[in-house]
Protein backbone atom coordinates (compact mmCIF):
# COMPACT_ATOMS: atom_id res chain seq x y z
CA UNK A 1 0.00 0.00 0.00
CA UNK A 2 1.35 3.31 -0.86
CA UNK A 3 0.02 7.12 1.03
CA UNK A 4 -1.06 9.72 -1.86
CA UNK A 5 -1.91 12.95 -1.33
CA UNK A 6 -4.97 15.05 -3.75
CA UNK A 7 -4.18 18.38 -3.38
CA UNK A 8 -6.91 20.49 -4.38
CA UNK A 9 -6.18 24.36 -5.32
CA UNK A 10 -8.61 27.66 -5.23
CA UNK A 11 -5.76 28.81 -7.01
CA UNK A 12 -2.51 27.89 -8.63
CA UNK A 13 -3.49 24.72 -10.95
CA UNK A 14 -4.23 24.77 -14.66
CA UNK A 15 -7.61 26.23 -15.52
CA UNK A 16 -10.58 23.45 -15.51
CA UNK A 17 -12.30 22.44 -18.47
CA UNK A 18 -15.77 23.60 -16.65
CA UNK A 19 -14.04 26.85 -14.98
CA UNK A 20 -17.23 28.27 -13.50
CA UNK A 21 -17.17 29.67 -9.81
CA UNK A 22 -19.82 27.93 -7.80
CA UNK A 23 -21.50 30.89 -7.31
CA UNK A 24 -22.76 30.94 -10.67
CA UNK A 25 -24.07 27.50 -10.27
CA UNK A 26 -27.66 26.92 -9.67
CA UNK A 27 -28.45 25.48 -6.04
CA UNK A 28 -29.03 22.01 -7.42
CA UNK A 29 -25.65 21.36 -8.92
CA UNK A 30 -24.25 22.79 -5.86
CA UNK A 31 -25.97 20.27 -4.26
CA UNK A 32 -25.17 16.94 -6.84
CA UNK A 33 -21.54 18.17 -6.38
CA UNK A 34 -21.97 17.74 -2.47
CA UNK A 35 -23.54 14.93 -2.81
CA UNK A 36 -21.17 13.44 -5.42
CA UNK A 37 -17.92 14.37 -2.83
CA UNK A 38 -19.57 12.57 -0.04
CA UNK A 39 -20.15 9.28 -1.62
CA UNK A 40 -16.83 9.66 -3.04
CA UNK A 41 -15.59 9.65 0.12
CA UNK A 42 -17.95 6.82 1.61
CA UNK A 43 -16.78 4.61 -1.59
CA UNK A 44 -13.70 4.76 -0.36
CA UNK A 45 -14.19 4.08 3.10
CA UNK A 46 -15.96 1.08 2.30
CA UNK A 47 -12.87 -0.52 -0.01
CA UNK A 48 -10.32 1.25 3.09
CA UNK A 49 -8.77 3.49 0.74
CA UNK A 50 -9.70 6.72 2.80
CA UNK A 51 -7.14 8.08 5.09
CA UNK A 52 -8.39 11.80 5.70
CA UNK A 53 -9.59 14.97 4.06
CA UNK A 54 -9.42 18.53 5.15
CA UNK A 55 -10.68 21.55 3.61
CA UNK A 56 -8.71 25.43 4.31
CA UNK A 57 -10.28 28.75 5.00
CA UNK A 58 -9.03 31.21 1.57
CA UNK A 59 -6.84 32.61 4.03
CA UNK A 60 -3.53 32.17 5.14
CA UNK A 61 -0.26 33.74 6.66
CA UNK A 62 3.20 33.01 6.07
CA UNK A 63 5.25 33.20 9.27
CA UNK A 64 8.89 32.96 10.31
CA UNK A 65 11.07 33.04 12.75
CA UNK A 66 12.84 36.31 13.42
CA UNK A 67 15.55 36.15 16.04
CA UNK A 68 16.39 35.45 19.68
CA UNK A 69 13.56 37.31 21.88
CA UNK A 70 11.78 38.42 19.12
CA UNK A 71 8.31 37.77 17.97
CA UNK A 72 8.01 35.56 14.36
CA UNK A 73 7.60 37.66 11.37
CA UNK A 74 4.09 37.60 9.45
CA UNK A 75 3.06 37.69 6.24
CA UNK A 76 -0.26 38.27 5.26
CA UNK A 77 -3.20 37.55 5.19
CA UNK A 78 -2.04 36.62 1.94
CA UNK A 79 -5.26 36.71 -0.22
CA UNK A 80 -2.88 37.61 -3.68
CA UNK A 81 -1.18 34.75 -3.71
CA UNK A 82 -0.77 32.62 -7.06
CA UNK A 83 -0.98 29.30 -5.58
CA UNK A 84 -3.74 28.88 -2.97
CA UNK A 85 -4.60 25.29 -1.52
CA UNK A 86 -8.27 24.58 -1.19
CA UNK A 87 -7.70 21.27 0.86
CA UNK A 88 -6.67 17.53 0.62
CA UNK A 89 -7.78 14.10 0.49
CA UNK A 90 -5.37 11.06 1.76
CA UNK A 91 -5.74 7.92 0.02
CA UNK A 92 -4.08 4.61 0.58
CA UNK A 93 -3.63 2.44 -2.37
CA UNK A 94 -2.32 -0.72 -3.94
CA UNK A 95 -0.63 1.38 -6.78
CA UNK A 96 0.20 4.62 -8.77
CA UNK A 97 -2.26 3.36 -11.19
CA UNK A 98 -5.07 2.99 -8.79
CA UNK A 99 -4.31 6.69 -7.36
CA UNK A 100 -4.38 8.21 -10.31
CA UNK A 101 -7.80 6.21 -11.02
CA UNK A 102 -9.25 7.46 -8.41
CA UNK A 103 -7.93 11.18 -8.72
CA UNK A 104 -9.51 11.48 -12.57
CA UNK A 105 -12.75 10.18 -10.70
CA UNK A 106 -12.78 13.11 -7.94
CA UNK A 107 -11.98 15.67 -10.93
CA UNK A 108 -15.04 14.44 -12.50
CA UNK A 109 -17.01 15.67 -9.95
CA UNK A 110 -20.42 17.65 -11.81
CA UNK A 111 -19.98 21.31 -11.36
CA UNK A 112 -21.55 24.00 -13.89
CA UNK A 113 -24.32 22.61 -16.22
CA UNK A 114 -24.28 19.26 -14.19
CA UNK A 115 -21.10 18.64 -16.68
CA UNK A 116 -17.96 17.71 -14.87
CA UNK A 117 -15.64 19.72 -13.65
CA UNK A 118 -12.34 18.59 -15.40
CA UNK A 119 -10.72 20.44 -12.66
CA UNK A 120 -6.84 19.48 -12.14
CA UNK A 121 -5.78 17.62 -8.95
CA UNK A 122 -2.37 17.73 -8.12
CA UNK A 123 -1.05 13.72 -6.67
CA UNK A 124 2.06 13.56 -4.64
CA UNK A 125 3.15 10.30 -2.98
CA UNK A 126 4.08 10.27 0.56
CA UNK A 127 8.26 8.70 0.71
CA UNK A 128 7.36 5.31 2.14
CA UNK A 129 8.74 3.55 5.27
CA UNK A 130 12.53 2.16 4.78
CA UNK A 131 11.81 -1.61 3.86
CA UNK A 132 13.61 -4.22 7.22
CA UNK A 133 14.81 -6.36 4.34
CA UNK A 134 17.01 -4.82 2.37
CA UNK A 135 19.53 -7.35 1.01
CA UNK B 1 -24.19 -3.04 32.63
CA UNK B 2 -25.34 0.15 32.80
CA UNK B 3 -23.09 2.52 30.95
CA UNK B 4 -24.84 5.78 31.46
CA UNK B 5 -25.89 4.29 35.59
CA UNK B 6 -21.86 4.22 35.80
CA UNK B 7 -21.44 7.52 34.26
CA UNK B 8 -23.78 9.23 36.23
CA UNK B 9 -22.06 7.51 39.41
CA UNK B 10 -18.25 8.66 38.44
CA UNK B 11 -18.20 12.16 38.99
CA UNK B 12 -19.22 11.55 43.12
CA UNK B 13 -17.19 8.97 43.21
CA UNK B 14 -14.43 10.89 42.12
CA UNK B 15 -15.37 14.05 44.47
CA UNK B 16 -15.37 11.49 46.74
CA UNK B 17 -11.34 11.02 46.72
CA UNK B 18 -10.83 14.20 45.78
CA UNK B 19 -12.43 15.36 49.47
CA UNK B 20 -10.39 12.63 51.45
CA UNK B 21 -7.13 14.12 49.86
CA UNK B 22 -6.23 12.65 47.12
CA UNK B 23 -4.31 14.27 44.16
CA UNK B 24 -7.17 14.71 41.32
CA UNK B 25 -4.86 12.77 38.25
CA UNK B 26 -4.40 10.16 40.92
CA UNK B 27 -7.82 10.17 42.03
CA UNK B 28 -9.40 10.29 38.50
CA UNK B 29 -6.99 6.78 37.48
CA UNK B 30 -8.09 5.07 40.16
CA UNK B 31 -11.74 5.73 39.62
CA UNK B 32 -11.34 4.60 36.07
CA UNK B 33 -9.60 1.45 37.67
CA UNK B 34 -12.89 1.00 39.65
CA UNK B 35 -14.91 1.77 36.77
CA UNK B 36 -12.89 -1.33 34.86
CA UNK B 37 -12.95 -3.61 38.24
CA UNK B 38 -17.16 -2.75 37.86
CA UNK B 39 -17.52 -3.73 34.22
CA UNK B 40 -16.02 -6.96 35.28
CA UNK B 41 -17.60 -7.59 38.20
CA UNK B 42 -21.36 -6.47 38.36
CA UNK B 43 -22.77 -8.71 35.26
CA UNK B 44 -22.49 -11.79 37.79
CA UNK B 45 -22.03 -10.29 41.11
CA UNK B 46 -23.95 -6.61 41.17
CA UNK B 47 -23.19 -4.64 44.30
CA UNK B 48 -26.56 -3.60 46.33
CA UNK B 49 -25.11 -0.19 46.80
CA UNK B 50 -23.36 0.66 43.41
CA UNK B 51 -21.80 4.11 44.06
CA UNK B 52 -20.31 2.39 47.54
CA UNK B 53 -19.47 -0.31 45.66
CA UNK B 54 -17.34 2.61 43.51
CA UNK B 55 -15.92 4.15 46.49
CA UNK B 56 -14.71 1.42 48.02
CA UNK B 57 -12.75 0.06 44.95
CA UNK B 58 -11.68 3.20 43.81
CA UNK B 59 -9.92 3.64 47.04
CA UNK B 60 -8.35 1.10 47.00
CA UNK B 61 -7.08 1.22 43.85
CA UNK B 62 -5.74 4.77 44.49
CA UNK B 63 -4.04 3.16 48.07
CA UNK B 64 -2.62 0.39 46.23
CA UNK B 65 -1.44 2.67 43.53
CA UNK B 66 0.54 5.14 45.85
CA UNK B 67 2.06 2.73 47.72
CA UNK B 68 3.62 1.15 44.61
CA UNK B 69 5.15 4.46 43.79
CA UNK B 70 8.05 4.67 45.49
CA UNK B 71 8.54 8.16 44.55
CA UNK B 72 5.23 8.86 46.04
CA UNK B 73 6.19 7.44 49.56
CA UNK B 74 5.87 11.00 51.65
CA UNK B 75 2.09 11.29 50.57
CA UNK B 76 1.53 7.78 51.34
CA UNK B 77 2.07 8.92 54.44
CA UNK B 78 -0.72 10.97 54.25
CA UNK B 79 -2.73 9.21 52.59
CA UNK B 80 -2.87 6.02 55.06
CA UNK B 81 -4.76 8.05 57.60
CA UNK B 82 -8.13 7.89 58.05
CA UNK B 83 -9.72 10.32 55.58
CA UNK B 84 -10.54 13.43 56.93
CA UNK B 85 -13.79 14.37 57.01
CA UNK B 86 -15.78 16.64 54.19
CA UNK B 87 -15.83 19.89 54.15
CA UNK B 88 -18.94 21.70 54.75
CA UNK B 89 -20.99 18.73 54.29
CA UNK B 90 -24.39 20.74 52.51
CA UNK B 91 -21.76 21.50 49.53
CA UNK B 92 -22.50 19.24 47.40
CA UNK B 93 -19.49 16.93 45.63
CA UNK B 94 -20.72 16.99 42.21
CA UNK B 95 -21.15 20.37 41.77
CA UNK B 96 -17.49 21.21 43.65
CA UNK B 97 -16.41 18.76 40.78
CA UNK B 98 -18.16 20.90 38.09
CA UNK B 99 -16.43 23.88 39.50
CA UNK B 100 -13.09 22.11 39.77
CA UNK B 101 -13.27 21.14 36.08
CA UNK B 102 -14.48 24.97 34.80
CA UNK B 103 -11.40 26.46 37.24
CA UNK B 104 -10.49 30.23 35.70
CA UNK B 105 -7.06 28.70 35.73
CA UNK B 106 -8.07 26.35 32.60
CA UNK B 107 -7.94 27.21 29.29
CA UNK B 108 -11.51 26.39 27.85
CA UNK B 109 -10.42 23.57 25.72
CA UNK B 110 -9.05 22.27 28.93
CA UNK B 111 -11.89 22.64 30.89
CA UNK B 112 -14.45 21.34 28.32
CA UNK B 113 -11.88 18.02 28.03
CA UNK B 114 -12.01 17.85 31.47
CA UNK B 115 -15.32 18.45 32.03
CA UNK B 116 -16.13 15.80 29.73
CA UNK B 117 -13.79 13.77 31.15
CA UNK B 118 -14.15 14.28 35.09
CA UNK B 119 -18.13 14.91 35.06
CA UNK B 120 -19.30 13.13 31.93
CA UNK B 121 -17.04 10.21 32.62
CA UNK B 122 -16.09 10.19 28.80
CA UNK B 123 -13.43 8.48 28.02
CA UNK B 124 -10.14 10.26 26.44
CA UNK B 125 -10.54 8.22 23.06
CA UNK B 126 -14.46 9.06 23.11
CA UNK B 127 -13.80 12.57 23.98
CA UNK B 128 -11.61 12.75 20.78
CA UNK B 129 -13.49 10.86 18.49
CA UNK B 130 -16.36 13.28 19.35
CA UNK B 131 -13.94 16.39 18.06
CA UNK B 132 -11.26 14.77 15.73
CA UNK B 133 -14.04 13.16 13.06
CA UNK B 134 -11.98 12.28 9.93
CA UNK B 135 -13.13 14.77 7.32
CA UNK B 136 -15.36 12.84 5.06
CA UNK B 137 -13.86 14.75 1.87
CA UNK B 138 -11.91 17.64 0.51
CA UNK B 139 -14.83 19.61 0.10
CA UNK B 140 -16.96 18.60 2.90
CA UNK B 141 -17.32 18.35 6.70
CA UNK B 142 -16.27 20.82 9.54
CA UNK B 143 -12.65 22.48 10.05
CA UNK B 144 -10.74 21.25 12.99
CA UNK B 145 -12.29 22.07 16.11
CA UNK B 146 -10.00 24.57 18.60
CA UNK B 147 -9.60 21.63 20.76
CA UNK B 148 -6.46 20.00 19.23
CA UNK B 149 -4.43 19.10 22.24
CA UNK B 150 -5.76 15.72 23.82
CA UNK B 151 -2.82 16.29 26.02
CA UNK B 152 -4.76 19.18 27.74
CA UNK B 153 -6.28 16.83 29.51
CA UNK B 154 -4.01 15.61 31.52
CA UNK B 155 -2.50 19.00 31.47
CA UNK B 156 -5.56 19.99 33.18
CA UNK B 157 -5.61 17.20 35.61
CA UNK B 158 -2.53 18.56 36.62
CA UNK B 159 -3.39 21.97 36.68
CA UNK B 160 -6.12 21.63 39.18
CA UNK B 161 -4.14 18.73 41.17
CA UNK B 162 -3.09 21.99 43.59
CA UNK B 163 -6.75 23.58 43.62
CA UNK B 164 -8.16 23.09 46.83
CA UNK B 165 -10.99 21.44 46.52
CA UNK B 166 -13.20 23.25 49.16
CA UNK B 167 -12.67 26.66 47.24
CA UNK B 168 -15.98 28.10 46.06
CA UNK B 169 -16.45 28.81 42.13
CA UNK B 170 -17.90 30.83 40.04
CA UNK B 171 -21.03 29.34 38.32
CA UNK B 172 -20.87 31.86 35.47
CA UNK B 173 -17.36 29.62 34.75
CA UNK B 174 -18.91 26.20 34.61
CA UNK B 175 -22.21 27.91 32.57
CA UNK B 176 -19.87 29.11 29.81
CA UNK B 177 -18.04 25.59 29.99
CA UNK B 178 -21.41 23.65 29.49
CA UNK B 179 -22.32 25.73 26.98
CA UNK B 180 -18.76 25.37 24.59
CA UNK B 181 -20.02 21.88 24.72
CA UNK B 182 -23.41 22.31 23.45
CA UNK B 183 -21.94 24.34 21.10
CA UNK B 184 -19.20 22.16 19.46
CA UNK B 185 -22.14 19.96 17.64
CA UNK B 186 -23.19 16.86 16.54
CA UNK B 187 -20.59 14.76 14.53
CA UNK B 188 -19.21 11.73 16.17
CA UNK B 189 -19.90 8.87 18.20
CA UNK B 190 -20.45 10.93 21.30
CA UNK B 191 -23.13 13.30 20.94
CA UNK B 192 -21.43 16.01 22.61
CA UNK B 193 -25.13 18.62 22.19
CA UNK B 194 -26.97 15.59 24.15
CA UNK B 195 -23.97 14.98 26.67
CA UNK B 196 -23.97 19.00 27.67
CA UNK B 197 -27.85 18.71 28.38
CA UNK B 198 -27.38 15.82 30.68
CA UNK B 199 -24.72 17.49 32.42
CA UNK B 200 -26.62 20.83 32.69
CA UNK B 201 -29.77 18.90 33.44
CA UNK B 202 -27.44 16.84 36.88
CA UNK B 203 -26.12 20.75 37.35
CA UNK B 204 -29.64 22.22 37.91
CA UNK B 205 -30.46 19.17 40.54
CA UNK B 206 -27.66 20.29 42.53
CA UNK B 207 -28.04 24.13 41.94
CA UNK B 208 -31.07 26.38 42.24
CA UNK B 209 -29.51 29.18 40.28
CA UNK B 210 -31.51 30.71 37.52
CA UNK B 211 -29.21 31.26 34.61
CA UNK B 212 -28.00 27.42 34.95
CA UNK B 213 -32.07 26.92 34.19
CA UNK B 214 -31.70 29.66 31.51
CA UNK B 215 -28.88 27.74 29.95
CA UNK B 216 -30.84 24.54 30.15
CA UNK B 217 -34.02 25.93 28.64
CA UNK B 218 -31.85 27.22 25.95
CA UNK B 219 -30.07 24.01 25.30
CA UNK B 220 -33.38 22.24 25.00
CA UNK B 221 -35.19 24.82 22.71
CA UNK B 222 -31.77 24.58 20.17
CA UNK B 223 -32.38 20.70 20.80
CA UNK B 224 -36.03 20.68 20.15
CA UNK B 225 -35.19 22.37 16.39
CA UNK B 226 -32.19 19.91 15.64
CA UNK B 227 -33.44 17.41 13.26
CA UNK B 228 -35.35 20.30 11.21
CA UNK B 229 -31.67 22.07 11.00
CA UNK B 230 -29.75 19.62 8.34
CA UNK B 231 -31.02 19.05 5.13
CA UNK B 232 -30.70 15.76 3.30
CA UNK B 233 -27.31 16.76 1.44
CA UNK B 234 -26.16 17.78 4.72
CA UNK B 235 -26.59 21.63 4.18
CA UNK B 236 -27.74 23.84 6.79
CA UNK B 237 -31.60 24.94 6.89
CA UNK B 238 -31.77 28.33 8.55
CA UNK B 239 -34.47 28.85 10.80
CA UNK B 240 -36.82 30.57 8.96
CA UNK B 241 -36.73 27.65 6.30
CA UNK B 242 -37.35 25.00 8.90
CA UNK B 243 -40.49 22.72 9.00
CA UNK B 244 -42.10 23.48 11.96
CA UNK B 245 -43.67 20.22 12.31
CA UNK B 246 -40.31 18.54 13.02
CA UNK B 247 -39.57 20.23 15.50
CA UNK B 248 -39.71 18.38 19.04
CA UNK B 249 -42.47 20.33 20.93
CA UNK B 250 -41.77 17.85 23.88
CA UNK B 251 -38.49 19.54 24.34
CA UNK B 252 -40.24 22.74 23.30
CA UNK B 253 -42.26 22.70 26.60
CA UNK B 254 -40.13 21.50 28.90
CA UNK B 255 -37.76 24.42 27.82
CA UNK B 256 -40.72 27.31 28.17
CA UNK B 257 -41.41 25.57 31.54
CA UNK B 258 -38.24 26.14 32.99
CA UNK B 259 -37.25 29.19 31.38
CA UNK B 260 -40.46 30.41 32.77
CA UNK B 261 -39.93 29.59 35.89
CA UNK B 262 -36.27 31.18 36.02
CA UNK B 263 -38.01 34.08 34.91
CA UNK B 264 -40.63 34.49 37.52
CA UNK B 265 -37.80 35.11 40.03
CA UNK B 266 -36.60 38.48 38.46
CA UNK B 267 -33.20 37.73 38.13
CA UNK B 268 -32.24 38.34 34.63
CA UNK B 269 -29.19 37.03 33.50
CA UNK B 270 -27.79 36.73 29.12
CA UNK B 271 -28.93 33.32 29.18
CA UNK B 272 -32.37 33.62 30.71
CA UNK B 273 -32.43 36.54 27.40
CA UNK B 274 -31.24 34.17 24.79
CA UNK B 275 -33.94 31.31 26.26
CA UNK B 276 -36.64 33.78 26.08
CA UNK B 277 -35.35 34.77 22.20
CA UNK B 278 -35.47 30.75 21.01
CA UNK B 279 -38.46 30.61 23.39
CA UNK B 280 -40.23 33.12 21.05
CA UNK B 281 -39.22 31.24 17.97
CA UNK B 282 -40.37 28.34 19.04
CA UNK B 283 -43.91 29.75 19.62
CA UNK B 284 -43.73 30.73 16.29
CA UNK B 285 -46.29 28.32 13.94
CA UNK B 286 -44.81 29.69 11.48
CA UNK B 287 -41.79 32.08 10.16
CA UNK B 288 -44.13 34.70 8.92
CA UNK B 289 -45.92 34.62 12.45
CA UNK B 290 -42.48 35.73 14.81
CA UNK B 291 -42.91 38.19 16.95
CA UNK B 292 -39.93 40.07 16.03
CA UNK B 293 -40.72 43.32 17.87
CA UNK B 294 -40.47 41.09 20.94
CA UNK B 295 -37.86 39.93 19.77
CA UNK B 296 -35.39 42.62 19.62
CA UNK B 297 -36.79 43.82 23.17
CA UNK B 298 -34.81 40.96 24.27
CA UNK B 299 -32.27 41.69 22.21
CA UNK B 300 -32.00 45.04 24.07
CA UNK B 301 -32.09 43.09 27.56
CA UNK B 302 -28.89 41.43 25.94
CA UNK B 303 -27.28 44.17 25.02
CA UNK B 304 -27.79 45.76 28.41
CA UNK B 305 -26.12 42.69 29.96
CA UNK B 306 -23.20 41.86 27.86
CA UNK B 307 -22.77 44.60 25.78
CA UNK B 308 -21.15 41.73 23.33
CA UNK B 309 -20.67 43.09 19.57
CA UNK B 310 -22.48 40.27 18.23
CA UNK B 311 -25.37 40.82 20.17
CA UNK B 312 -25.61 44.52 18.96
CA UNK B 313 -25.57 42.42 15.04
CA UNK B 314 -28.02 39.94 15.91
CA UNK B 315 -30.06 42.77 17.28
CA UNK B 316 -29.42 44.47 14.08
CA UNK B 317 -31.00 41.49 11.89
CA UNK B 318 -34.00 41.20 14.46
CA UNK B 319 -34.61 45.01 14.22
CA UNK B 320 -34.55 44.50 10.07
CA UNK B 321 -37.05 41.67 11.01
CA UNK B 322 -39.41 44.09 13.01
CA UNK B 323 -39.25 47.34 11.22
CA UNK B 324 -38.14 46.47 7.87
CA UNK B 325 -34.61 45.74 5.93
CA UNK B 326 -33.60 49.49 6.17
CA UNK B 327 -33.90 49.94 9.74
CA UNK B 328 -31.71 47.06 9.92
CA UNK B 329 -29.19 48.01 7.57
CA UNK B 330 -28.67 51.32 10.00
CA UNK B 331 -28.32 49.41 13.11
CA UNK B 332 -25.77 47.29 11.14
CA UNK B 333 -23.82 50.19 10.03
CA UNK B 334 -23.37 51.18 13.75
CA UNK B 335 -21.64 47.90 13.99
CA UNK B 336 -17.88 46.36 13.82
CA UNK B 337 -18.31 45.50 9.98
CA UNK B 338 -15.05 43.31 10.72
CA UNK B 339 -17.54 40.97 12.58
CA UNK B 340 -17.68 37.41 11.64
CA UNK B 341 -21.24 37.36 9.72
CA UNK B 342 -21.59 41.12 9.05
CA UNK B 343 -21.20 41.25 5.23
CA UNK B 344 -23.71 37.70 5.57
CA UNK B 345 -26.32 39.91 7.47
CA UNK B 346 -25.50 42.83 5.02
CA UNK B 347 -26.66 40.35 2.36
CA UNK B 348 -29.34 38.85 3.36
CA UNK B 349 -31.20 42.85 4.89
CA UNK B 350 -30.41 43.83 1.08
CA UNK B 351 -32.26 41.36 -0.60
CA UNK B 352 -35.14 41.79 1.85
CA UNK B 353 -34.86 45.44 0.72
CA UNK B 354 -35.57 44.28 -2.79
CA UNK B 355 -31.79 44.34 -4.22
CA UNK B 356 -30.66 40.97 -5.21
CA UNK B 357 -27.88 42.14 -7.00
CA UNK B 358 -26.01 43.70 -4.06
CA UNK B 359 -26.82 40.72 -2.11
CA UNK B 360 -25.56 38.39 -4.08
CA UNK B 361 -22.17 39.69 -4.34
CA UNK B 362 -22.16 39.93 -0.48
CA UNK B 363 -22.79 36.66 -0.22
CA UNK B 364 -20.27 35.77 -2.24
CA UNK B 365 -17.77 37.89 -0.11
CA UNK B 366 -19.33 36.45 2.57
CA UNK B 367 -18.34 32.35 1.74
CA UNK B 368 -14.75 33.03 1.30
CA UNK B 369 -15.05 34.12 5.08
CA UNK B 370 -17.02 32.12 6.57
CA UNK B 371 -15.55 30.07 9.33
CA UNK B 372 -16.85 26.73 8.70
CA UNK B 373 -17.65 25.05 5.26
CA UNK B 374 -21.15 24.42 6.54
CA UNK B 375 -21.59 27.96 6.24
CA UNK B 376 -19.35 28.95 3.32
CA UNK B 377 -21.91 26.15 1.43
CA UNK B 378 -24.94 27.69 2.71
CA UNK B 379 -23.72 31.31 1.97
CA UNK B 380 -22.50 30.27 -1.81
CA UNK B 381 -25.99 28.69 -2.33
CA UNK B 382 -27.76 31.98 -1.79
CA UNK B 383 -25.55 33.75 -3.95
CA UNK B 384 -25.95 31.04 -6.82
CA UNK B 385 -29.62 30.80 -6.28
CA UNK B 386 -30.06 35.38 -6.71
CA UNK B 387 -27.46 34.56 -9.66
CA UNK B 388 -29.50 31.69 -10.97
CA UNK B 389 -32.48 34.65 -11.56
CA UNK B 390 -33.26 34.73 -7.53
CA UNK B 391 -36.34 32.02 -7.98
CA UNK B 392 -38.31 33.16 -4.85
CA UNK B 393 -35.63 35.21 -3.88
CA UNK B 394 -37.76 37.13 -2.24
CA UNK B 395 -39.79 35.18 -0.32
CA UNK B 396 -39.86 35.69 3.08
CA UNK B 397 -37.56 32.48 3.96
CA UNK B 398 -34.94 33.03 1.58
CA UNK B 399 -32.10 35.09 3.29
CA UNK B 400 -31.24 32.74 6.11
CA UNK B 401 -27.70 33.68 6.17
CA UNK B 402 -28.80 36.23 9.11
CA UNK B 403 -26.99 35.58 11.90
CA UNK B 404 -30.20 35.58 13.99
CA UNK B 405 -31.90 33.19 11.92
CA UNK B 406 -29.05 31.17 11.44
CA UNK B 407 -30.17 29.12 14.13
CA UNK B 408 -27.00 27.38 15.51
CA UNK B 409 -26.78 28.26 19.05
CA UNK B 410 -26.17 31.68 19.78
CA UNK B 411 -22.69 33.18 20.39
Amino acid sequence: MAKYLLLKHYRGAPAAVNDVPMDQWTPEEISAHLQFMTDFAARLEKTGEFVDGQALAEEGTWVRYDGEGRPPVTDGPFAETKDLIAGWMVIDVDSYERAVELAGELSAAPGAGGKPIHEWLELRPFYGVRPTITE
Amino acid sequence: MDELLLRDLTPGVLAVLVRRGADFAAAEDAVQDALVEAVRVWPADPPRDAKGWLVTVAWRKFLDATRADAARRRREDRVEEEPAPGPAPAVDDTLQLYFLCAHPSLTPSSAVALTLRAVGGLTTRQIAEAYLVPEATMAQGVPPTPLRQWGSISRAKRTVSGVRFEQPGDVSTVLRVLYLVFNEGYSGDVDLAAEAIRLTRQLATVIDHPEVAGLFALMLLHHARRAARTAPDGGLVPLAEQDRGRWDTRLIAEGVAILQAALARDRLGEFQAQAAIAALHADAPAAEETDWVQIVEWYDELVRLTDNPVVRLNRAVALGEADGPQAGLAALATVDPTLPRHTAATAYLHERAGDPTTAARLYTEAAAKASNLAERTHLTRQAARLNAGGGGSRARGAGGAGPRTRDAAPD
